[in-house]
C-alpha cells in the first residue's frame, strides 16, 4: 500500500471500500479488463521524487537555458507584466475551477469572462467577443472556417502573405484538412497587395479575406480601402491583430472588418516558451451564431439580480456534435483573466504609454542599427515596435553571436531578412549595448 | 460565498491608474504614425487603482468553487487535486522568460522538458512518440485525426473520408471529425453499454479512415472487445484513435498502445493533475505508434547529431497546429506531477480512482437508477432518481412533476458539493455522471453519499425543495432562456 501525499487512503479505508464494493483486492476491480492487456511489468519511469528533488531537478534544467534580453517578437512579445497578475490568477478559486457550467457557484469566472469580452470589444471596435480560443494562430484558422459558414456557396479564402509565419502555417493545416481552398495575396513592398486583392475577388467564390493589421515585417498596414471591395464580393473581412497595438492603431471596427482575431499574449502574459497564451475572436453581431467557442451573457437570477451564464450554447459541440460551429471545448479561460487584469491595471493611459514607449524604443533601435553599416533598409513604411532589415553579414552567425552576448535579436526570416522588436521594457542602455555588439559582428 | 455585484468598469474613475512603467527615456510617441493608421478614440477600459483591481478580483474569486474548495465529482473531467509544487515549477522566472523562437542552444533545458515528459508518457501509454503542440483535449483530437488522414494521404489512399464514432462518445469526437473534414458514421452501443461489434462490422470498408474510441467509455465501462475491434478496424485498413479524456483509471494498469490504438491524446489537465483554470489552459498531447511518427505536427523536439536537442520540421508532418510548441507552462506542471508520483505511486492513480467510483455507485444504487450494474472504472452513470416524488392521479397522469437530474444537481450545490456532469451521455434521459478521482478520502466520499441520500429523500417527500434549489449559493438559478433570446454579451451594451 502506497503512502503518498496526494492519496488519502489508509489501509483500513481501502479495506472498507473494497468490502462495500464486494471486491477482494484493487486488482479485482479490473476483472473486466482482459488479462493480457493488464500491464504487469514495472513502468519505465524514474523513482518518485520528493518536492525538494523536483525543485532541484527543474532548477538544473532551467540552468541549461540562457536568459536573454529579448529583441524579437514574431508573435511573442516581452511586455511588462504587473505584479498583481500572478497573485490574482493563482487564486485557487479561479485556478482549480472547471468550465463554469454551474453558474450559481461560478460567478467569479463568468464575470471576468464577461469583462474580458467587453474589453476585447473595446479594443477591436466590434460587437461581440467569445470567451477565448487557444492562441492567435488557431483563432485565425477558426475565423477562416467561420467565414465559410457565414457566406453561402463559397469555397475559397484569401490570405495575405504578410501574416506571421506561424499564423499562415496553422491556417494552412486547418484548411487543408477541412477542405477549403486558400489563395495567397502577395506582398507589395511589405504590405498586402491591393491589386492582387481586386484580381482574386473578381475571380469569385471568396468566402473570406484574412489580412494582418500589423504584419510579419512589423509594418502597420493601411487597410482603409479593403472593406468595400471585400463586402462588394460578398466576402468576410477578417483582420489578424496584436491586441496591445489596437490601443493605438485603427481598429477592425473602424476599418469595416467583420471578424478580428489575434493573440492576447501581448496583454500581460509571460512568453513562457510559447504558451499558454490566449486567442481572441470578435465579430459583428449578425454573425454571433456562427462564432465558435463559449460565450458568456448577462441575465437575471430567480431573485431578479444581475447574474452571468454561458449562453448561445446551441452552437457548441456538447449539444450539436458534428454540426457544431467548432470542436473547441476547453479554451484558455485563465489566460483571459491575465489579459483582463492587465487591461484593468493599464487602463487607456497605460496602453497608450506602452505603445508610445515601444514605438520610440523600436525607432531608436532601427536608426542605431542602420548606422552600424551592417544592414540595409528593406521597407520604408510605418512600423510600431517590430521591423526587419537586410543583413550584410551572415544572419545565423549574427543571431548566435548576439545570443552569446546575452541578447535574442536579429531572428533570420525566410525572406533573407532579420527581424527585431523593442517593447517598452527595453531601455536605451540595453539598445546601446546590443548595437555595440552588432558593430563588432 | 457572498454575492458581489460589481463589474470592473463600474469602479472606474477618470485619473486613476494601476501600472508603473517608470521614467520615460523617450520623447517620440506612436502619434508619429500617420493618422490614417491610428484609432480615432481611445479604447474604453477601466481606470482603476491597484487596490481596486486586487479587491475586485478577490471578491469575484469568492463566488467561485474550485477543487481546492471542495469535492468536484464532474464526470469525464477528472477533477483531481492540483498539487502546489506544480504551480511553483511553472512559475519559475527562468522558464517564464524564454522566448519560443530563441536559438536551440539557449533553450536546451526547456527542450529537455519535452523529451523527458515524452519518454514518461510513452511508458505510461505504450505509444512511441508524442507531440505537445495541441492546447487542449479537443485540439488533440483534431490533431490526431489530422495525423490519421495524413497517413492515408501519404500512402495515396484518398478514399478514406469517414470516421466511426460510438453513440456514447464525447461531443468533441464528432465535432473534431467534422473540423478535420471527415464524415461521421455512428456505431451503436449494445445493452451492456459497450460498442456493438455486430453493428460495427457492416460499417467497415475501404472508405473508413479509422475509429475514435474512449476506453473506458463515457459510461465508465471497459470496452472488453477492444482487441477484436482493433483487429477488425485494422483489417479494413483503418486506424484506431484513443480519446484520452478517460485515461485516468488505466494509469498504472493498462496501456492504449497494447490494446491496438495507433493514435491517442491525453488531457494533461485531467489525468496529469494540471489545474483546469475555469476552462483552460489545458494541454492535449498526442501520442502515436512508430509508423505514424513522421506525420506528427511540426515542430517536434528531436536530437541533433551532437546529442543536443532542436525543433525539427519533417516533410511528412501533417502541418502546424498551433503557434509554437503548445502550452509549455502546463507541460511543466504535468511533468512535475509525474516525477512526484514516480513508478512507485503510478500504479495507485487508476486503482484508487476506480475504487472510489465503485464505492459511490454501490452505496447509492438503491436511491438512484443504475442502468448498467457491472463493475465501473473511474466513473459511472445513474439515470435519475428511483423515486422522484412525482404525484400521479388514479389514471396514472402526473399531477405534480417529480425532481429531475437538474434539480438534484442544483440541490447538491446547497450542500457544498460541485454537481456531477448531467444529461451526458445522451444514451439516458436523466444521466448523472459521477467521477470522484483518487484524490478524495473515504470521509469525503461518505459525506457525498449521505448528502445524495438526503436529496433523494427530499425529492420523495417534496420535489419542490429541489426545484427551488440552490438556496445557499451567491445567486439562484439564472434565467438562461432570456440570456439566449436577448444576448447581452458586453458591459457597453448593458449600460446603453
Amino acid at each position: 500500500m502506497a503512502t503518498f501525499q496526494y492519496f488519502p487512503h489508509t489501509p483500513e479505508d481501502v479495506r472498507k471500500m473494497l468490502d462495500r464494493v464486494g471486491a477482494k483486492s484493487l486488482d479485482d476491480l479490473y476483472c473486466d479488463v482482459p488479462q493480457d492487456l493488464v500491464h504487469k511489468e514495472e513502468y519505465d519511469l524514474p523513482d518518485a521524487m520528493s518536492e525538494q528533488e523536483v525543485r532541484d531537478f527543474f532548477e538544473s534544467l532551467d540552468s541549461k537555458n540562457q536568459k536573454l534580453t529579448v529583441f524579437v517578437g514574431q508573435g511573442s512579445y516581452d511586455h511588462y507584466s504587473p505584479a498583481v497578475i500572478p497573485f490574482i490568477t493563482s487564486r485557487s478559486e479561479f485556478l482549480t475551477a472547471y468550465t463554469p457550467y454551474q453558474a450559481e457557484i461560478s460567478q467569479g469566472t463568468l464575470r471576468y469572462i464577461f469583462e474580458y469580452q467587453s474589453m476585447i470589444c473595446s479594443l477591436t471596435g466590434l460587437d461581440v467577443s467569445n470567451a477565448s480560443m487557444y492562441d492567435g494562430p488557431t483563432a485565425a484558422a477558426e475565423a477562416v472556417r467561420m467565414s465559410l459558414a457565414c457566406t453561402k456557396k463559397k469555397t475559397r479564402v484569401l490570405v495575405s502573405s504578410t501574416l506571421l509565419k506561424n499564423v499562415l502555417e496553422t491556417v494552412e493545416t486547418y484548411s487543408k484538412f477541412y477542405g477549403l481552398q486558400l489563395d495567397y495575396l502577395p506582398a507589395d513592398n511589405g504590405t498586402t497587395s491591393y491589386a492582387a486583392l481586386s484580381e482574386e475577388l473578381a475571380k469569385g467564390g471568396v468566402a473570406g479575406v484574412l489580412v494582418p493589421s500589423v504584419n510579419r515585417y512589423g509594418i502597420v498596414e493601411d487597410l482603409g480601402s479593403f472593406a468595400e471591395p471585400i463586402h462588394a464580393a460578398g466576402a468576410m473581412f477578417i483582420e489578424y491583430c496584436d491586441p496591445s497595438a489596437l490601443a493605438v492603431v485603427r481598429t477592425p471596427g473602424e476599418l469595416g472588418a467583420d471578424i478580428a482575431v489575434g493573440d492576447g499574449q501581448s496583454l500581460g502574459i509571460p512568453m513562457c516558451f510559447g504558451g499558454p497564451y490566449v486567442g481572441f475572436m470578435a465579430c459583428r453581431k449578425d454573425h454571433v451564431r456562427k462564432l465558435p467557442g463559449r460565450i458568456v451573457g448577462q441575465t437575471v437570477d430567480a431573485d431578479g439580480r444581475r447574474v452571468f451564464c454561458l449562453t448561445l450554447q446551441a452552437r457548441e459541440q456538447h449539444i450539436r456534435r458534428e454540426k457544431a460551429t467548432s470542436n473547441i471545448c476547453s479554451n484558455e479561460s485563465l489566460m483571459a483573466l491575465y489579459t483582463t487584469v492587465y487591461l484593468s491595471l493599464m487602463g487607456p493611459e497605460g496602453m497608450k504609454e506602452v505603445n508610445d514607449r515601444s514605438y520610440a524604443a523600436a525607432h531608436y533601435l532601427y536608426e542605431q542599427l542602420l548606422s552600424t553599416g551592417k544592414f540595409e533598409k528593406v521597407f520604408d513604411k510605418p512600423f510600431l515596435k517590430e521591423f526587419v532589415l537586410k543583413p550584410l553579414v551572415d544572419a545565423e552567425n549574427l543571431m548566435i553571436k548576439l545570443a552569446d552576448g546575452g541578447f535574442f535579436a536579429a531572428l533570420p526570416t525566410e525572406e533573407g531578412y532579420v527581424s527585431f522588436c523593442a517593447t517598452e521594457r527595453r531601455t536605451k542602455a540595453q539598445i546601446d549595448a546590443l548595437v555595440a555588439l552588432v558593430k563588432e559582428a | 460565498m457572498k454575492y458581489y455585484d460589481k463589474l470592473i468598469f463600474e469602479l472606474s474613475k477618470e485619473g486613476r491608474t494601476g501600472f508603473s512603467l517608470g521614467k520615460n527615456e523617450w520623447t517620440e510617441t506612436s502619434d508619429s504614425l500617420p493618422s490614417a493608421l491610428r484609432r480615432s478614440e481611445p479604447a474604453v477600459l477601466p481606470q482603476v487603482s491597484e487596490v481596486d483591481v486586487v479587491r475586485h478580483y478577490t471578491n469575484l474569486s469568492q463566488m467561485n468553487f474550485g477543487v481546492d474548495t471542495g469535492f468536484y465529482p464532474l464526470g469525464s473531467c477528472t477533477m483531481k487535486y492540483n498539487p502546489k509544487i506544480n504551480e511553483e515549477i511553472a512559475s519559475m522566472k527562468g522558464f517564464q522568460g524564454l522566448h519560443p523562437l530563441q536559438p536551440a542552444s539557449t533553450v536546451q533545458g526547456a527542450l529537455e522538458v519535452y523529451s523527458g515528459i515524452e519518454k514518461a508518457l510513452s511508458a505510461i501509454t505504450g505509444m512511441s512518440r508524442f507531440t505537445f503542440n495541441p492546447c487542449a483535449g479537443a485540439h488533440g483530437e483534431l490533431t490526431g485525426l489530422m495525423i490519421m488522414r495524413q497517413h492515408h494521404l501519404l500512402r495515396g489512399d484518398l478514399k478514406r473520408t469517414k470516421v466511426i464514432v460510438p453513440d456514447s462518445a464525447h461531443g468533441t469526437n464528432p465535432a473534431s471529425a467534422a473540423v478535420c473534414g471527415l464524415q461521421v458514421v455512428v456505431v451503436k452501443s449494445n445493452a451492456d453499454g459497450l460498442v456493438d461489434v455486430s453493428d460495427l462490422k457492416p460499417l467497415l470498408s475501404d472508405e473508413i479512415a479509422g475509429i475514435m474510441m474512449t476506453n473506458p467509455n463515457t459510461l465508465g465501462l471497459f470496452e472488453k472487445e477492444i482487441k477484436e475491434i482493433a483487429s477488425l478496424v485494422h483489417g479494413c485498413g483503418g486506424l484506431l484513435y484513443y480519446d484520452g479524456a478517460n485515461m485516468n483509471p488505466l494509469i498504472g494498469v493498462a496501456r492504449p498502445g497494447d490494446m491496438g490504438f495507433d493514435i491517442m491524446h491525453l488531457n494533461l489537465h485531467k489525468s496529469f493533475s494540471t489545474p483546469h483554470g475555469g476552462g483552460g489552459p489545458g494541454s492535449g498531447p498526442v501520442g502515436v505508434c512508430e509508423k505514424l511518427a513522421n506525420c506528427l505536427p511540426a515542430p517536434v523536439v528531436a536530437p541533433e547529431e551532437d546529442g543536443s536537442l532542436a525543433q525539427a520540421f519533417g516533410k511528412d508532418a501533417c502541418g502546424r497546429v498551433s503557434g509554437f510548441m503548445g502550452n509549455f507552462g502546463v507541460i511543466l506542471r504535468a511533468y512535475s506531477y509525474i516525477l512526484m508520483l514516480g513508478r512507485q505511486n503510478l500504479g495507485f492513480v487508476g486503482r484508487y480512482s476506480v475504487l472510489a467510483a465503485n464505492y459511490i455507485k454501490e452505496s447509492l444504487k438503491e436511491w438512484y437508477k443504475l442502468p448498467i450494474a457491472s463493475v465501473c472504472k473511474h466513473e459511472f452513470v445513474f439515470d435519475g432518481l428511483v423515486n422522484d416524488g412525482a404525484v400521479k392521479d388514479a389514471e396514472g397522469n402526473v399531477v405534480k412533476e417529480g425532481a429531475t437530474t437538474l434539480d438534484v444537481a442544483k440541490r447538491l450545490l446547497d450542500y457544498g458539493f460541485h454537481a456531477p456532469t448531467i444529461y451526458f451521455p445522451m444514451l439516458f434521459h436523466q444521466s448523472i455522471m459521477i467521477e470522484p478521482t483518487e484524490s478524495e478520502s473515504v470521509e469525503t466520499l461518505d459525506a457525498f453519499i449521505e448528502t445524495m441520500k438526503v436529496i433523494a429523500q427530499e425529492a420523495a417527500q417534496d420535489p419542490d425543495i429541489l426545484k427551488g434549489a440552490p438556496h445557499c449559493t451567491p445567486i439562484s438559478r439564472p434565467d438562461e432562456t432570456t440570456a439566449a433570446r436577448n444576448p447581452l454579451l458586453k458591459w457597453q451594451d448593458s449600460v446603453c
